[in-house]
């Protein structure tokens, strides 16, 4: 067919075929894929503020644990999750205060404060944590992450409950 | 003629597996002059493959539990994606299917294709008629919605009226004297695993005997 602007018979079937098949792969594919990760396409909604604990009941200097539910709509059920942290108040200053989250950096465990180690231990992989966060020991990449947290006038903490990466 | 990369894969294939006598066995069959009807039993598994692929989908969010079959089924509608089509398609190709299956069977009889050698092949099409219909049964109730609800308490108070096993029956299709939890779950198995299954295995040899016999002539004024 060579010389000739006409495309031969066999390659416009070709064409088409390639361009009806795709099409038709089109329709089928593209709802089958939106319809298996449509849950995964929707937005978490940030938290509202959660009270965490009153100042005047936290002793200075070691960590305090904290714990809070949140309930959210899955599908067609609402579950219930509990999150929690550990409370640091640095001085007396009732703002020198930081709230950290329990959940380890590296695969999410949840560490505990361990008194004798005077550290925050992971029980999964043996992770080590200083009261402020920074790793001591283990596989976390980084430092425990915190919530942005206020106290109002009665000494009242509350946290937006999302974490936030240290630093 | 230099042969392309495309050609040596599928020749590579072609040796082991035998392709293109598959092809030619399966695909490459002599057939009687086209007759329209005589397409129907391939709507049928067309339809067969349909329902299992969107039947598959569903089950990524249906949920058979009292608490939540409904809720489950109103998250497809209204929050999934492209799920009120796939649910669509699924339910409207159900009773098309029995339909569908229904009229083949009717096109064999009208053309009197049960007849030797093909006795075995008319019965495993019963078996599909039935469990067609049983697909039917066991995924109305799957909604459990006022509607799935008294059909199936009715459907399953008829199977009791057989004498003497009735009783025995009702308690088996419901698992208890009553509707419940334990008579979705046992449908939805029906409808997912146990009838599908069968289905699957019947489909097969149906097929292997039509390839087997060949499809039968259209009658003419001679027959
Ligand atoms: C799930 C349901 C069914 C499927 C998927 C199915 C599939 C098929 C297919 C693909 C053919 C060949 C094409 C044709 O003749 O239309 C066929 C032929 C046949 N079917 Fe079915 N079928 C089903 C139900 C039935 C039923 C309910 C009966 C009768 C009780 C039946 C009896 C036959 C017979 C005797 C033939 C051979 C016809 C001939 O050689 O001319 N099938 N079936
Ligand atoms: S998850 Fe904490 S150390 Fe691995």
């Amino acid at each position: 067919m060579s010389g000739s602007n006409h495309i031969s018979r066999r390659d416009f079937i070709k064409v088409t075929t390639g361009a009806i098949g795709g099409f038709i792969a089109g329709v089928l594919g593209i709802p089958s894929i939106a319809y298996m990760i449509s849950p995964a396409l929707r937005e978490d909604k940030a938290g509202k503020p959660m009270p965490i604990g009153k100042l005047e009941d936290i002793p200075i200097g070691t960590p305090h644990p904290f714990s809070f539910t949140i309930t959210k709509v899955n599908g067609w059920e609402r579950t219930a999750a509990s999150y929690g942290g550990f409370i640091l108040r640095k001085s007396e200053d009732p703002n020198d205060i930081l709230v950290l989250s329990s959940r380890c950096t590296h695969l999410s465990c949840r560490v505990n404060w361990n008194e004798t180690a005077g550290a925050f231990l992971c029980p999964c992989h043996d992770a080590k944590f200083s009261k402020e966060g920074e790793v001591l020991d283990g596989p976390p990449p980084e430092p425990l992450g915190h919530f942005t947290h206020e106290v109002d006038a009665e000494g009242y903490i509350t946290i937006i409950p999302v974490e936030q990466k240290a630093g | 003629m230099r042969s392309t990369l495309w050609q040596k894969l599928f020749s590579w294939l072609d040796e082991r597996l035998g392709l293109n006598d598959a092809y030619k066995n399966l695909l490459d069959r002599p057939e009687p002059k086209g007759n329209w009807w005589n397409t129907l039993g391939s709507a049928s598994l067309f339809l067969f493959i349909l329902q299992a692929v969107t039947g598959i989908f569903l089950t990524v969010y249906y949920t058979p539990s009292p608490d939540h079959a409904y809720d489950s089924i109103q998250y497809i509608m209204t929050e999934v994606q492209f799920g009120w089509l796939v649910r669509g398609i699924h339910h409207w190709s159900a009773s098309l299917m029995v339909i569908v299956v229904f009229i083949h069977m009717l096109r064999v009889f009208f053309t009197a294709s049960y007849k030797y050698p093909r006795e075995l092949t008319w019965l495993i099409g019963i078996g599909l008629l039935l469990l067609t219909v049983g697909m039917g049964f066991t995924g109305y109730l799957l909604p459990w919605h006022q509607m799935a609800y008294w059909a199936t308490t009715v459907g399953t108070q008829i199977a009791g009226s057989v004498p003497f096993a009735g009783e025995f029956i009702l308690k088996s299709l419901r698992g208890g004297p009553d509707l419940s939890a334990l008579t979705l779950q046992r449908f939805f198995a029906a409808h997912i695993w146990i009838l599908p299954a069968l289905l699957v295995a019947l489909i097969g040899v149906h097929l292997y005997l039509i390839i087997r016999h060949g499809e039968s002539h259209f009658p003419d004024k001679e027959d």
